[in-house]
């Protein structure tokens, strides 16, 4: 249909909508970031336990990235290539830790590992803790972030049907070399954008985080939570400006799931 | 016959190596992990839970929570709805980048939002101190916990409606126009039964989000028991004393109604796919 042309009203109030709540906060963000300058942001960043964070983020960041680009390809094959019994019910539980509110994540895993769990006897033993340290920090970023990698892949997997890799493994090519030379040419830009949103999810979480964390300054804070221990210290332009990092990161997230929305657009076309 | 009709449809290989990973996966992240919400509420005899659920300041929470999310949802419909018209039948400038900044709330950590929305509402805050000559205060009251949930929900409703807007033919909305309807008469009743059911998951979703949120209401909350505390801060609370079996409970009815929710959301769904085949 040809697009009419644009009436004004509607569009103001979308614009001032969007001003007033997505752009204002990126704005207020940065400005409170810079407002001792660009050397007090550097001070404020390379401060030690900013950094002691931040090292912990990206630790956190690779392990659930890892994991869930791993995990996101094998079970969106296992749902999209075969046809059995129970496949709906397993579509659902892969979806449930983006129904599930980040508190709770972070209680189930206090549950699972913490004080009062039957395997805690056991965890002792071999001298393995993970509330309150980096292992529950980091199964509670993949918790969170499971469903990412699978979600963007499925569709399109669906989308492009199985006809060319059963012809291929009719004439005898094997799984890997199906999937490298069938399967990820097609997949290739939704896989990139939801290791995007996996990286950028991971990096940000902070509800289930938080729960586990125990807030052990230095040693289980990661960037979210280091900007809500400054936040209340009420140091707000450290606070700020270790947001900014983050803000910049969604920024260049947005740009990129353009760029890949338009790729993959042209590719279908084609 | 089934059997060999299943055997015949597994000619790719790796079924056996996807299905482990993936259920392997399942199993130790989701399964076990949620499974221990009801090993820790079996130490709650019955009276317990409920006493628990209707404590009064467990209701509170839950009425906080609910009422929030379901205004700031229906904020987030109307706009959303709006958004998405805008966004696929008007071109004008810089539309592509509206389009992308839909997208923020997905991208930016709750936690910044939230600091964010209550530094800016706050009574000397660039938004608030407009709204406190007014006499109206918005962080730190259930105004600035609707806000921050309009926030995190705004993604919702437009990206279920956009894709069902781009594929409505025009032609239908031409042929109303032809035989005299006007504009709101055309709106409501042809293009708005169409885009009803994704409008309505849109809802449902923006409300499963906004009830299960933390970090970006956590700030901007202020958190007084009865008046701001929402039933995430009440679980976060109960954990910080190690009542984890309360906790327990709370997370439980919390897990309920998202269900409920999504299960709703489903049913319309599928109904609409009905309708349309």
């Amino acid at each position: 249909m040809e697009k009419k042309k644009c009436r004004p009203v509607p569009v103001i109030i979308c614009a001032v909508f969007i001003a007033l709540f997505l752009i204002l906060p990126l704005v207020f963000v940065i400005t409170e970031a810079f407002s001792d300058g660009l050397a007090g942001w550097w001070a404020n960043i390379t401060e030690r336990y900013t950094v002691k964070a931040l090292k912990l983020s990206l630790l956190s960041m690779v392990a659930a990235v890892v994991i869930n680009t791993v995990f996101g390809l094998f079970a969106a094959w296992a749902l999209t290539r075969y046809y059995y019994r129970g496949q709906r019910i397993l579509n659902t539980l892969i979806d449930i830790p983006l129904s599930v509110s980040p508190v709770i994540a972070g209680l189930i895993f206090i549950l699972t590992f913490g004080r009062s769990s039957p395997l805690y006897p056991l965890l002792q033993q071999l001298h393995i803790s993970v509330i309150y340290a980096v292992p529950g920090i980091i199964i509670a970023t993949v918790f969170v972030t499971l469903p990412y990698v699978s979600r963007e892949i499925i569709p399109v997997l669906n989308a492009i049907g199985t006809a060319e890799e059963e012809a291929a493994a009719l004439m005898g090519a094997g799984g890997w070399k199906i999937f490298r030379k069938i399967t990820l040419p097609h997949i290739k830009w939704s896989l990139l954008y939801g290791i995007v949103l996996c990286t950028a999810r991971s990096l940000g979480e902070f509800g289930a985080v938080s729960v586990i964390s125990g807030h052990l300054r230095g040693r289980t804070n990661t960037l979210p939570l280091h900007i809500e221990i400054l936040y209340n210290e009420f140091q707000y332009s450290p606070a700020f400006a270790v947001s900014s990092l983050l803000v910049i990161l969604a920024i260049i997230l947005l740009v990129i799931r353009s760029v890949v929305e338009h790729r993959g657009g042209k590719n279908e076309q084609v | 016959m089934d059997k060999t009709l299943l055997k015949r449809k597994r000619i790719i290989p790796g079924f056996g190596l996807s299905m482990g990973v993936t259920i392997a996966m399942l199993s130790i992240i989701v399964l076990i992990p949620l499974i221990s919400i009801f090993w820790k509420m079996a130490e709650l005899s019955i009276g317990e839970f409920f006493a628990v659920i209707f404590h009064r300041r467990t209701l509170a929470a839950f009425g906080v929570s609910i009422l929030c999310s379901a205004l700031a949802a229906l904020v987030n419909l109307v706009m959303g709805v709006l958004l998405a018209w805008v966004l696929v039948r008007y071109e004008f400038p810089l539309k592509r980048v509206m389009d992308g900044l839909i997208e923020l709330p997905f991208a930016l950590p709750t936690a910044i939002a939230g600091i964010a929305l209550t530094s800016l509402t706050v009574n000397t805050g660039w938004v608030g101190s407009v709204f406190a000559k007014l006499g109206i205060d918005i962080a730190y009251t259930k105004f600035g916990i609707i806000i921050a949930m309009v926030f995190v929900g705004i993604p919702f409703v437009v990206r279920t409606v956009q894709p069902v807007l781009e594929k409505l033919d025009g032609s239908y909305e031409e042929a109303a126009a032809m035989l005299g309807a006007g504009r709101r008469t055309t709106f409501l009743r042809v293009v708005l039964p169409e885009i009803r059911p994704a409008a309505l998951t849109g809802f449902g979703l923006a409300f499963a989000r906004g009830l299960g949120e933390y970090g970006s209401v956590v700030f901007i909350a202020g958190n007084q028991p009865y008046k701001t505390e929402i039933a995430s801060l009440l679980i976060m609370n109960q954990l910080q004393e190690y009542d984890y079996a309360e906790a327990a409970a709370i997370a439980l009815v919390m897990l309920i109604i998202a269900f409920v929710v999504l299960f709703v959301m489903n049913v319309i769904q599928s109904r609409a796919a009905r309708r349309a085949s």
